[in-house]
Formats: C-alpha cells, structure tokens, sequence
C-alpha cells in the first residue's frame, strides 16, 4: 500500500515547515528525500512515525509496524551492539544472521563492550542494522551515512540494499548520490518544488 | 582540586581497617583516662557484653524482632515508593499530588512521626510504620528522578519499534532507574535502622532491640548499652550491603543483556 501525504501543514513557532504537501510514496521502494535544511524532512518522517501530529492534512497507508534510523543513533548505551540489535528482533531471531550482520559492517559480534565506547561510525552502522534487520514493512531512515567514509557506506550498502528490496523505504538525505547508490527514486522537498 | 592516585581496593580495605583500628583506640584511651565503665566502657568491656548476651536466645529474639520489623517497613516503602514515584514520573498531576506529602516526610522529625504514630498504632508495629515513612521519600525520589533522566530519544525509538513492554522496562526504564535506587536504598536502609530503633525506644515494645537499649540506660548497664549500640550499627551495616549487592547484581545483569 502507497504511503499517501494529503494537504499535510505543519509550523513550528509561527513558521510553516510543512505547507499543503502533497506525495505519494510508491509501496516496496525506496525513495529519498532531499532538499535544503529546515525545508522539513525530519518533519515529515517524524509525522509518518506517529511522533508528531500534522496541524493539518493527512498521512495514510502507514503500517502499523515500522523500523527507522533517527537523526541523532538513538542506541541504548549500556546495551553491546548485539544487544541493541536484540532489543528490537522479534525473539528467536537467529544468532547466527545476527553475528553475519554485524561482520559484514565491519562490526565484532562478540565485542561484549557497550555501545557507548564505540566510535560514531560504529555506532551509525548498529544504528542502520537495527533499522535493517527488522523485518518491518516501512523503514525510515534519517541521514543514515552520516559519519561514515565512502568504503564503509559501500560495504554497508552491499550489506542493507538485498534486505531493504520489496519494503517501502523513505531515506532523507543531503546527498542526492545515496538516490543513485541505493537506486532509489527521487523526491525534492525544496521549496522550488 | 588535589587529586589523589589511584589505589587498589586491597589498599582501600587495609586504609579503612587501619582508621577503623585508630578509632577503637582512640575509644579505648577514653575509656582508660575516664576510668570509669559507667560513664565510657571500653572497646573490649562492649564487646565482651555483647559476646555474653550474643550467647543467650532472648538476645537472636530481639535481633530478630527488631530486623523483622525494619525490613518490612523498608521493602513496604521500596514497592509503595518505586509504584508512586513510576506513577509521579508518567503522570505530572500525580507528581504535583504527591510533593507536600514527600517534603513532609522529608523534613518531619522522627520524633513527631513517632508520637503521633503512637495514637494509632500499637507499639509493637511502630517501627514497620516509622522506616516504612522514612525510606519512602528516598526511594520515591530516586524512582522520579530516575525516570526523569531517561533519554525521550530512546523512548520515542521504542514507540516507533514497537518494543515489547518487558523490553522497555529492562532495557531502557530499569538501567536509568537501579543505579540512583541503589545508592539511594542503601542510606534508607541506614536510615531505617537508626529511626526504627529510635522508635522502639520510644514505644519501648516488648522483646525489642529498642526495649533492650531503654532498660540499659534505666539500669546504668552502660557496657550492655554499648553492645545494643554495637549490634544494630552491624545489623544495618550488613543489611545495607547485601541490598547494595542485590542491586547492583540486577545493574550488572541488565548490562549484559
């Protein structure tokens, strides 16, 4: 099912983020969002989250059951990295995948340590397999690359792109070549548009 | 600030039993200058009285009164405040209800709680009655404020993730709350022990370590006063570490969740 915008407001302070917007996201692909800052993209996966209600307008075909990358990790710190994949697997969610997940980010599974003592790039690619492992029918995705090199983000993106295929997945971006490294469709939230 | 190096716990137990030492005889060159066991016992007068009654059954039967006692005043106030103060931190209204009642608690004398207690409890449940109110604020407190420092972040990922509520409370809820209990247990238990004992003292229920420490002070039965003394500072000691040590054996499980 198309996830449908409909005359979607939203203002923060008096100024209008979000003005009578109008989309349609394709159901099972992935589009990216970009557009200049404050333009309201964030805003705009935030109110597809539940997280923040519309002033006005609608939001359909969101299912009920979702998994994201927020801006900021949003990592349980305490937690290893394992552990903060589990937090979020359905349980009996193979050991194993688990394990192959984290190596193939470049991630030691058996790192007992918490997450609060791994570098950001570390951290950002929990964060996107936690997303990814999931299998929710709708991903979000904040700026997901954020933090990470180009030989990091290609092998984490050889790793999400057979898992994200046939799942409606909106990733915001700053950097229109993620759209072509993820083959995903276009949607400029610039005010031009 | 001085900064002081590092030492190792072996070094921090022999410093500690080394001040402990200087202290006991400090005591006892006190007690040899005055002279006098009715006034200031010595160290090793208090520990041989308590060695004496440590031998009788009616001392285990007041230890154990007494201990009942405390305890189920403190574990009541651990589960009526850890309910309020989760209640205080989702609801603001419930919060707002609750702080008269918790700065009350917090700056009553025990003296008042204990006299006015009097009027409507029997004596001898007075001390489950005057720990439970006085560990209730402690544990509230560190409940609230531990639920208050949660990152929403990580609430609102919850939300989107649709974690299962036994994972919220373990992962996320729980590990903010249990090192802020922790501490803060362990000085209600301490707490617990020196109002509970206050008020049997008060109350003077029979069979009590309370009962046992006014009829030393009637009689002049200094050295006996002492060793009740000496009892209830290792009863609330113990007591206090093992709670520590529960409490941060649940922190460290949740760790290696």
């Amino acid at each position: 099912m198309p996830i449908i915008l409909e005359n979607l407001c939203r203002s923060f302070d008096g100024r209008e983020v979000l003005s009578a917007l109008n989309h349609r996201f394709p159901d099972g692909r992935i589009t990216c969002i970009v557009g200049p800052s404050g333009c309201g993209k964030t805003t705009l996966l935030r109110i597809i989250m539940g997280l923040l209600p519309p002033d006005a307008g609608q939001v359909s075909g969101v299912p009920s059951r979702m998994s994201a990358v927020f801006q900021e990790d949003r990592l349980i710190e305490h937690l290893s990295a394992a552990g903060n994949l589990r937090a979020v697997l359905r349980r009996g969610f193979p050991e194993r995948e688990l394990s192959r997940a984290l190596q193939a980010v470049g991630l030691d599974p058996l790192i007992p340590q918490p997450v609060r003592t791994l570098s950001g790039g570390q951290k950002r690619r929990v964060a996107i397999l936690r997303a990814v492992l999931t299998d929710a029918p709708l991903v979000l995705m904040d700026e997901p690359f954020k933090g990470l090199d180009s030989a990091t983000r290609q092998s984490v993106v050889d790793f999400i792109l057979p898992r994200l295929s046939g799942r409606t997945v909106l990733l915001v971006s700053h950097d229109p070549s993620e759209a072509e490294l993820l083959g995903a469709e276009l949607f400029d939230m610039s005010p031009a548009h | 600030m001085h900064r002081h190096p590092p030492i190792s716990k072996l070094q921090s137990r022999i410093r500690r039993l080394w001040a402990a030492l200087f202290w006991l005889l400090v005591w006892q060159l006190a007690a040899m200058s005055v002279g006098q066991r009715l006034l200031l016992p010595s160290p090793l007068a208090s520990l041989a009285r308590l060695a004496q009654l440590a031998q009788t059954s009616a001392f285990w039967r007041s230890v154990l009164f007494t201990l009942s006692h405390i305890l189920a005043g403190f574990f009541g106030a651990m589960a009526v405040g850890a309910a309020a103060g989760a209640l205080a931190a989702r609801f603001r209204g419930i919060r707002d209800l609750f702080a008269p009642l918790i700065a009350a608690a917090k700056s009553v004398p025990v003296a008042s709680f204990v006299i006015v207690a009097l009027i409507w409890v029997p004596s001898r449940r007075l001390s489950v009655l005057i720990s439970f109110l006085i560990a209730l604020p402690l544990i509230y407190t560190a409940v609230l404020d531990g639920l208050a420092a949660v990152d929403p972040g990580l609430r609102e990922m919850a939300r989107v993730f649709r974690m299962s509520p036994w994972n919220r409370l373990t992962r996320i809820e729980l590990p903010a709350v249990l090192p802020r209990l922790s501490s803060s247990a362990g000085v209600a238990m301490g707490l617990a022990w020196k109002s509970g004992v206050a008020a049997e003292v008060i109350g003077i229920p029979a069979g009590s370590i309370g009962e046992r420490l006014y009829k030393a002070k009637v009689y002049l039965a200094t050295p006996e006063l002492f060793a009740w003394t000496l009892t209830i500072v290792l009863a609330s000691v113990l007591c206090e570490r093992a709670l520590r040590l529960c409490l941060r054996s649940a922190v460290r499980a949740m760790e290696r969740m």
